[in-house]
């Protein structure tokens, strides 16, 4: 009969689903670095690409008093930093083209010389290049003595270019610890961009 | 054991062999076919159970019952165990018992590794009864809070529970993967003479896709499980932020089995639905060749469209677009199966015994969770829906009926064929008719809560929903309780009734019929020939 024979082909089947089976555990992870590359292919959003959107410049600086956005502010501390860190008001109403002052509260709750780098990113993302930050804690890392407080000022001016279909949008900042000697990735590089396009 | 199927056929005796070695080390298809459909009973209430937790919470406004994070625990729970533990098991269950005999083949393939298969699952049943249980003890750490879609951060941040819902999930994935290649191969290898690819019933059909999309996707999460793993505790930082991680890599990563899983579930029943309403429309299956087209154009689509359930990260215009197309599209071969049903029962001698009401059941109320998922699928009023009781409302719809309905369908289908009497039709129809029943009033209702803005995962809520709250409450108590019915309908029938005929339904086409009711202990040890 030919029974060897279907269990060498039962054999043979199962081997190349194995094989298959290993690959897509492979696949899995080689998601991880397609995944950042397809964000940066596709312009999902990164930090390297919001700086890129920075760049776009304003073509108008008139201030638009007719139009009032909603401005609201979100912190987050990542739970690696031993800090707390709050807007001082949840939210402004603003004019396109004027420039307005907000301040964030940090303290650091622990004892020791902290260093910390906020991440901003904006929502909804389409609003990101037409939100201008002039002056931000967040270009610089901040470092914090043992259970300090202090006043992080923002000064920033939303663009009269912003797509009239947005009436609010939301800023918010990531706080993340800075082991010592570790440089932040990007964000400093955003400032400039940002400051030059005025 | 021996090296041959002739030889294997020798060396044994007919008879089964006695006590519980007879069901340990099993190597019979019929024997861990049963085993998959008491495990799937059993997690079916165990799951069921914490279902009911829920809606006892949820019928009053205000925490009564449990705590917030056992809440949630809770509605990880019932997501995880009615999955892994109840549909997939019964899934595999049907298609251990059904597969060799609907094919002619003496057993599966790999006789050996479907006794692994099934026995790795009560290990990992433990695993993730243990995680519930855990927490309970000092230093047991906080409860899963996360719901099943496990994302991170919070998921990171759980305490050991998680690592066992990490292994239990590790386990239960090894289990699925072997089953679905030993079905493939059994599929592929062990058809009867004769029997082409395209003259295979449908039940197997589905299976053979079903199995395949297991072993694409599966691994997949394995391996997502496994970077989450890494994160909390060998300080990688594949899901960190402050390590140059995405959380949202996760949720990519988990949606792309997510997604085909949802096909996993539904598409078994689907077969089950092909070989029931031929059966009792006297008819056969319109459509057998668009059936499997459009079977594989679910299954390739459903592959490519897994973000829809993201919408709210903040892809972009372009990619949204995609995803909200892709899924659209889907509807249209799902639509033609339930076409080809209708079509199928057009004009039939259709008599409504209960595997038929179910399947009529499915027709409808899947067709009905179908089309909120076309509302879900579009993105401007999914931003409106996304995680609200809507959701929950619409895959319940999809599931309940696409999935277990099916399944009841299937075990009232061919009770008799496995134990060889009869249930009793009474109690069939009146267990449908509750469970139909109380299944719509506890998960209709939900629709409007969703659209009224009622948040899912949730244990306390506003009081302008507490009337439909109370509805839902009130429907999943019938509901629940309809299958203890169940399960003293599958006791009396094995333990007596009406002797079955081997073709236990007049309309009934398909070898497993030839075969006497229950079936020899060996089945087709002589390939039948097929025309």
């Amino acid at each position: 009969m030919q029974a060897g024979d279907t269990q060498r082909k039962n054999r043979r089947t199962t081997l190349l689903l194995g094989g298959m089976v290993v690959l897509m555990f492979g696949f899995g992870f080689a998601l991880v670095p397609l995944y950042n590359l397809f964000c940066q292919v596709t312009g999902t959003q990164s930090i390297a690409l919001r700086a890129e959107m920075g760049r776009i410049p304003m073509t108008s600086t008139e201030v638009d008093e007719a139009r009032l956005i909603t401005v609201k502010f979100d912190t987050t501390v990542n739970p690696n930093l031993p800090w707390e860190f709050e807007a001082a008001k949840a939210s402004m109403q603003v004019h396109p083209g004027q420039m307005y002052e907000v301040n964030f509260v940090a303290n650091n709750r622990s004892s020791a010389t902290v260093t910390g780098q906020a991440i901003p990113s904006v929502a909804p993302w389409q609003a990101t290049p037409y939100f201008s930050k002039l002056e931000c804690f967040c270009f610089n890392r901040q470092t914090l003595e043992g259970h300090e407080q202090t006043d992080m000022p923002l000064r920033f001016m939303v663009s009269p270019d912003l797509p009239a279909e947005i009436h609010s949008l939301t800023l918010s900042y990531s706080f993340m610890r800075l082991k010592a000697g570790q440089e932040p990735e990007s964000p400093t590089a955003i400032p400039p961009a940002i400051v030059t396009a005025q | 054991m021996s090296t041959t199927t002739l030889s294997h056929d020798e060396a044994h005796h007919h008879d089964a062999p006695k006590g519980w070695r007879r069901w340990l080390f099993s190597t019979n298809h019929k024997d861990i076919g049963t085993l998959y459909l008491l495990f799937a009973l059993t997690m079916l209430f165990l799951g069921g159970a914490s279902a009911m937790l829920i809606r006892m919470e949820l019928f009053m406004p205000g925490i009564q019952l449990v705590d917030p994070d056992l809440y949630n625990n809770l509605v990880t729970n019932h997501a995880l165990i009615m999955i892994f533990g109840a549909v997939m098991p019964a899934a595999a269950g049907l298609a251990n018992w059904m597969i060799p005999m609907m094919i002619g083949a003496p057993d599966m393939a790999l006789p050996r590794m479907n006794n692994l298969s099934f026995w790795i699952l009560p290990a990992a049943a433990t695993m993730l009864i243990l995680s519930f249980v855990v927490p309970f003890f000092p230093g047991g750490g906080t409860q899963i809070n996360t719901g099943w879609t496990l994302y991170p951060p919070l998921s990171v941040q759980v305490g050991m529970s998680m690592d066992f819902l990490i292994f239990a999930i590790h386990l239960l994935g090894i289990s699925s993967v072997l089953a679905s290649i030993n079905i493939i191969v059994t599929l592929l290898n062990m058809r009867a003479p004769g029997m082409a690819l395209m003259k295979m019933p449908m039940f197997c059909w589905t299976w053979l896709v079903t199995a395949f999309l297991l072993i694409l996707v599966v691994p997949v999460l394995a391996g997502g499980v496994t970077m989450l793993l890494f994160d909390r505790h060998f300080g990688t930082s594949f899901f960190d932020a402050a390590g140059g991680g995405d959380p949202v890599l996760f949720q990519h990563l988990f949606w792309f089995f997510g997604h085909p899983e949802v096909y996993i579930l539904l598409l078994p029943s689907i077969g089950v639905l092909s070989h029931v309403i031929p059966a009792f429309s006297r008819k056969p299956l319109f459509g057998y060749n668009s059936m499997v087209g459009s079977m594989l154009a679910v299954a390739t689509i459903g592959m490519v469209v897994w973000a829809h359930h993201q919408y709210t990260i903040g892809m972009s215009m372009g990619a949204v677009t995609y995803f909200m197309i892709g899924t659209i599209i889907i509807s249209i071969p799902v639509g033609l199966m339930i076409f080809n049903f209708i079509a199928t029962m057009w004009r039939g001698s259709m008599t409504f015994e209960t595997p038929m009401l179910f399947a009529i059941a499915i027709v409808l109320m899947f067709t009905f969770g179908g089309l909120s998922g076309v509302m879900l699928a579009v993105v401007p009023a999914d931003m409106q829906y996304h995680d609200s009781m809507f959701v929950v409302a619409h895959f319940h719809y999809v599931l309940m009926p696409g999935a277990v309905f099916g399944l009841f369908a299937g075990v009232f289908y061919w009770l008799p064929k496995w134990t060889g009497h009869m249930y009793d039709e009474r109690l069939g129809k009146i267990f449908f008719w509750t469970n139909v029943i109380g299944f719509n009033i506890t998960f209709f209702p939900q629709h409007f809560l969703g659209l009224a803005g009622m948040p899912r995962r949730i244990i306390d809520y506003n009081v302008m929903f507490t009337e439909f709250n109370v509805i839902s409450s009130v429907g999943a108590i019938i509901f629940g309780l309809s299958h203890l019915l169940l399960l003293y309908i599958v006791i009396k029938t094995i333990r007596g009734g009406k002797k079955a005929e081997s073709r236990s339904w007049e309309g009934a086409k398909g070898l497993e019929w030839e075969l006497d009711s229950p079936p020899a202990f060996h089945t087709w040890t002589v390939a039948p020939q097929v025309k």
